[in-house]
């Protein structure tokens, strides 16, 4: 059986499976990392998103050895120890999960969003596919926002330099249309370029 | 100040039943509870309509029958354990899939016993067969049936602490108190863990149990968030899918045959099947034939490439249309109309429940008994139904009870721990089965197909007769109260699973429908009734059973009668309204929304009201539809009265999920049914919402309470909100909706039938 190596929420780990085995399986049933969801296994469902190199990625639908000698973050290696991540804490406060078997997904979802833009407009929140059966959408929608301030803060204010152009990655760029910002994602149009800074901190943090 | 005799009487159309029931409920939960309410008529309400006789759901809903069932075994239902650390436990016998059940409970216990609630930890007990009837997770029924009993259990642990205090210190205990978990008075201050030695001897001298009166609460009442959050954004709340809760558990899939119950005939390439990487062994079974391996990618690999011949199954020749022609055929005609009449004929298609965990279960079954893990809403009836079918002793087998990943129905039933344990029987070991999502929209149950016949009479610019006919294929209520007597009197048999027993079947679904469904206006004499058509197809009640499509309906027909009547909707209902709690609601949800805002042209706003369970809530919503096929639904207001609100944030939850269940199924998600089998068979083809259908702007109010007792809650959102999505639709098009969904197009490549195979995915 070949052997598969790469790194898993900050630890080298190894897999003896076949290289066509899909990511979610070597996690769930070789590794015992649970966090990702099995809800479709053909990416459209988007339980199991997880981060590869930091960006949100399916292990449903990616072989084994497409991951070797790469970089996955499960909903496990998303808290720094006790400590939560701001989008985790955004969905404890907005109490989001009802039950809360697609929310691993949803919020690495989010993180991976927030990473992308710090302050999402209306519509790139539409744009996560990430099915919730239980039809928690407004608070999911309530917490990315709430996510995106609580990041924002800590360093805004009059000081922080004032609206600048968000951290959009090609092809993320808000659509035009009857959008309406919330005060949350205003407050955190004001602190976008200190918002960016701990992002890109997140970024290498994890990397 | 009045007490509930007095609302009774103010509200003027209540039958004598209802004082008489809630006068017993109080008095089982305490002699000291009262309510203190002053409900006075609502600007609006005529006393001109023309008063609808009490209906049965009105004064015996099923939420009562199934407090009655449980009444012999109330007492032994709740139980709660003070450990020495001074953290209290308490593993209830119902399911948690999400409803909140488990944090709304830890605030009863924790709120009577006077501990923080972050010392009370909720856990789900494992199928109890001594509970007989008391088990089951259903019909809204949790918070209404264990609100007396866990409070009185809560007390009782209390009284039993306070007296160990008294014993400990010498004080009376009259003048100890718990406060924040600990025993104070008089200078002493002892932590209740100390004192659980005391407390449990069987010789303490006892004060008197009494539970608080709600008007004390400070914790009951208050949003709360929950307290199994935490564990779910981490990743660390397990499933049963995450559990290894024995060693050595090989993944089971299950190739399923290409119509619904279909059977094996024989499998082609057994030998080669069995020489694939990981793959352990292969077992026929009822259902289909049983591949296991190492890991469940390796399963499904195998299962994909699994060749195997078919039997017939029990629908192969079913389609939507051919299923809509038996209900039209089953359903009583109307008869002709005496007057001016509104009028309408809906149909509503099937409905996968669709939960994000599939059906899941492990099961270690040996030659004398065993266990079986899974999320199961009737664990007691699992068990024996497993009992019989592997042809163990009765109390030979456990079951597990696991917080499940979704519900709205399905895991009332329990198709997959009865097949991993048929599976763990045939290969002698233990087993994990996951069902594939193809297998589970197809091959799960779903909510039945329905045709209803409505007619509103109206004489004299008033509404004096209300009829509905409802013609459903049947619902499988097979899970009986949980329990394997009444579970065999629910049957109405399917070769797959159940051998078939004779009758009971229509008496269980008249009796459901019967303590479920009612009119909440005064529309003069009203009928609703029920016919079925028994098709053997894989059913099972989905959130709010009949009244999504029949309450659903009947607040379409609403909007048209008020049009007719050229009265507002909301001003409409006001005045039909039955109670003054529901006009109470329909009046603040029209305030909440700002109903009646001017809107562009392809926009509107829609209304719906629903009560069931001793509850209402009312729905508004405003729809863009400029593109009559791709509307969305931009914004929601949403009331609910649940009598005694538990955890109003728990509350907001269950109205909103209720809201995101009526626009998927009233816009876009159902089932077509061809050759026997639904084409769907994942979320790109079952056309569940997603973020980009949800509005973006949600209000909920949760009215203070009004009765003094919980409501139901689970069920309630969806019907109001599927009469205001398609009311707000009808208003922004200037159509009427007659055919749910309503956007319902095979717009996708379906999956090939009988491979289950998803690893190419067709979008």
């Amino acid at each position: 059986m070949p052997k598969y190596s790469f790194t898993l929420n900050g630890k080298t780990v190894q897999v003896d499976a076949p290289g066509d085995l899909s990511v979610l399986w070597a996690l769930r049933d070789k590794l015992g990392v649970t966090g990702p969801k099995y809800g479709c296994g053909i990416n459209v469902c988007k339980a199991c998103t997880s981060h590869l190199n930091g960006k949100a990625f399916n292990p449903c639908v990616t072989d084994l050895r497409d991951v070797a000698g790469k970089d996955v973050t499960t909903i496990e290696g998303l808290a720094k120890g006790d400590q939560l991540h701001p989008v985790q804490e955004a969905w404890l406060e907005q109490d989001v999960a009802q039950c809360g078997f697609c929310q691993p997904g949803q919020i690495m979802a989010a993180v991976a969003l927030l990473k992308r833009t710090s302050n999402p407009t209306d519509e790139d929140i539409d744009a996560i596919e990430n099915v919730c059966r239980c039809g928690s959408y407004f608070r999911i929608r309530e917490a990315i926002k709430a996510a995106a301030a609580k990041m924002a803060t800590p360093v805004a204010g009059p000081a922080a330099g004032g609206p600048s152009v968000p951290d959009v990655a090609p092809g993320q760029l808000p659509a035009t249309g009857p959008g309406v910002a919330t005060a949350a994602a205003g407050a955190a149009a004001l602190a976008a370029a200190a918002a960016t800074r701990l992002l890109r901190d997140a970024d290498e943090t994890e990397a | 100040m009045t007490d509930v005799q007095g609302y009774d009487d103010t509200s003027g159309t209540d039958a004598a039943g209802t004082s008489r029931r809630r006068f017993l409920t109080y008095l089982m939960a305490a002699p000291t509870l009262a309510v203190a309410v002053q409900y006075g008529l609502l600007d609006g309400v005529a006393d001109a309509v023309v008063p609808t006789q009490p209906q049965q759901a009105e004064n015996f809903d099923l939420g009562d029958f199934l407090i009655l069932a449980g009444k012999p075994t109330e007492d032994q239902l709740i139980v709660i354990e003070v450990d020495k650390a001074g953290k209290v436990h308490c593993a209830l016998p119902r399911e948690e899939v999400g409803q909140g059940i488990t944090t709304a409970v830890a605030m009863l216990i924790a709120e009577e016993m006077d501990v923080p609630l972050a010392n009370v930890t909720v856990t789900l007990a494992p199928g109890r067969p001594e509970l007989m009837y008391n088990q089951l997770t259903g019909g809204s029924n949790t918070m209404r049936s264990v609100y007396a009993p866990t409070r009185t259990a809560a007390a009782a642990t209390k009284a039993r602490l306070l007296a160990a205090g008294a014993q400990r210190t010498g004080v009376p205990i009259s003048r100890l108190q718990l406060r924040a978990g600990l025993v104070v008075g008089e200078g002493h201050s002892i932590p209740i863990g100390d004192l659980t030695q005391a407390a449990a001897s069987p010789t303490l001298a006892m004060g008197a149990v009494e539970v608080k009166d709600p008007s004390a609460f400070t914790l009951v009442g208050r949003p709360q968030n929950r307290k199994d959050a935490r564990a779910m954004v981490t990743g660390q709340l397990k499933y049963t899918n995450d559990l290894e809760p024995v060693p050595g558990l090989l993944r089971a899939m299950v190739r399923r045959p290409p119509t619904i119950n279909g059977t094996v005939k024989a499998i082609v390439n057994e030998a080669a099947i069995k020489k694939m990487p990981g793959v352990r062994a292969l077992a026929i079974i009822p259902t289909g034939v049983a591949v296991l391996a190492d890991t469940f990618g390796q399963a499904l690999d195998a299962k994909e490439a699994l060749e195997v011949t078919w039997n017939a199954g029990t629908v192969d020749a079913e389609d939507n249309a051919s299923i809509l022609d038996t209900l039209k055929a089953v359903n009583a005609p109307l008869g002709p109309a005496l007057g001016d009449a509104v009028e309408g004929e809906f149909d509503f298609a099937f409905v996968n429940h669709a939960p994000m965990e599939t059906n899941t279960a492990i099961a270690d079954i040996k030659a004398t008994g065993g266990t079986v893990w899974a999320g199961m809403k009737s664990p007691i009836v699992a068990a024996q139904f497993i009992e019989d079918d592997l042809g163990l002793p009765r109390g030979s087998v456990t079951a597990v009870v696991t917080q499940g990943g979704g519900s709205f129905g399905r895991r009332l039933f329990f198709d997959g721990a009865l097949e991993a344990a048929r599976i763990s029987k045939a290969v002698g070991k233990p087993v994990k089965l996951m069902w594939t999502r193809v297998d589970d929209m197809r091959h799960g149950r779903a909510r039945a197909a329905s045709h209803h016949l409505v007619r509103a009479t109206l004489a004299g610019g008033d509404v004096v007769r209300f009829e509905h006919h409802v013609a459903s294929v049947e619902t499988d209520f097979r899970h009986g109260l949980g329990e394997i007597m009444t579970a065999n009197g629910a049957a109405f048999g399917d070769p797959a699973l159940i051998p078939i027993s004779a009758g009971g079947a229509a008496t269980f679904s008249q009796s459901v429908f019967g303590s479920t469904i009612k009119s909440p206006y005064n529309f003069g004499p009203t009928t609703q009734m029920l016919n079925e058509a028994n098709l053997p197809m894989h059913t099972g009640s989905f959130r709010s059973v009949y009244s999504a499509n029949t309450r659903g309906a009947e607040e379409i027909i609403v909007d048209e009668i008020a049009k007719a009547l050229g009265k507002d909707p909301v001003a409409f209902r006001i005045e039909y309204a039955k109670d003054p709690r529901y006009a109470a609601v329909i009046k603040k949800c029209g305030e909440l929304g700002a109903w009646g805002t001017k809107l562009p042209s392809g926009f509107a706003q829609g209304f719906g009201f629903h009560a069931e369970y001793k509850s209402c809530t009312a729905c508004l919503v405003e729809i863009d539809a400029r593109d009559p096929k791709k509307p969305r639904v931009t914004k929601a207001a949403i009331v609910g009265d649940y009598g005694l609100p538990i955890n109003p944030r728990g509350l907001e939850s269950q109205l909103l999920g209720g809201l995101t269940d009526a626009i998927s199924t009233t816009l876009r998600a159902g089932l077509h049914i061809d050759k026997g089998l639904a084409l769907e068979g994942s979320y790109s083809q079952f056309h569940f919402a997603r973020q980009k259908d949800a509005p973006r702007e949600v209000k909920i109010h949760i009215m203070p309470a009004t009765t003094g007792e919980p409501g139901g809650a689970g069920e309630l959102g969806l019907p109001s909100a599927v009469g205001a999505v398609a009311n707000a639709y009808a208003r922004a098009t200037g159509t009427k909706p007659r055919r749910f969904p309503i956007i319902f197009p095979v717009d996708f490549t379906p999956f090939t039938k009988g491979t289950g195979s998803t690893r190419v995915q067709p979008r």
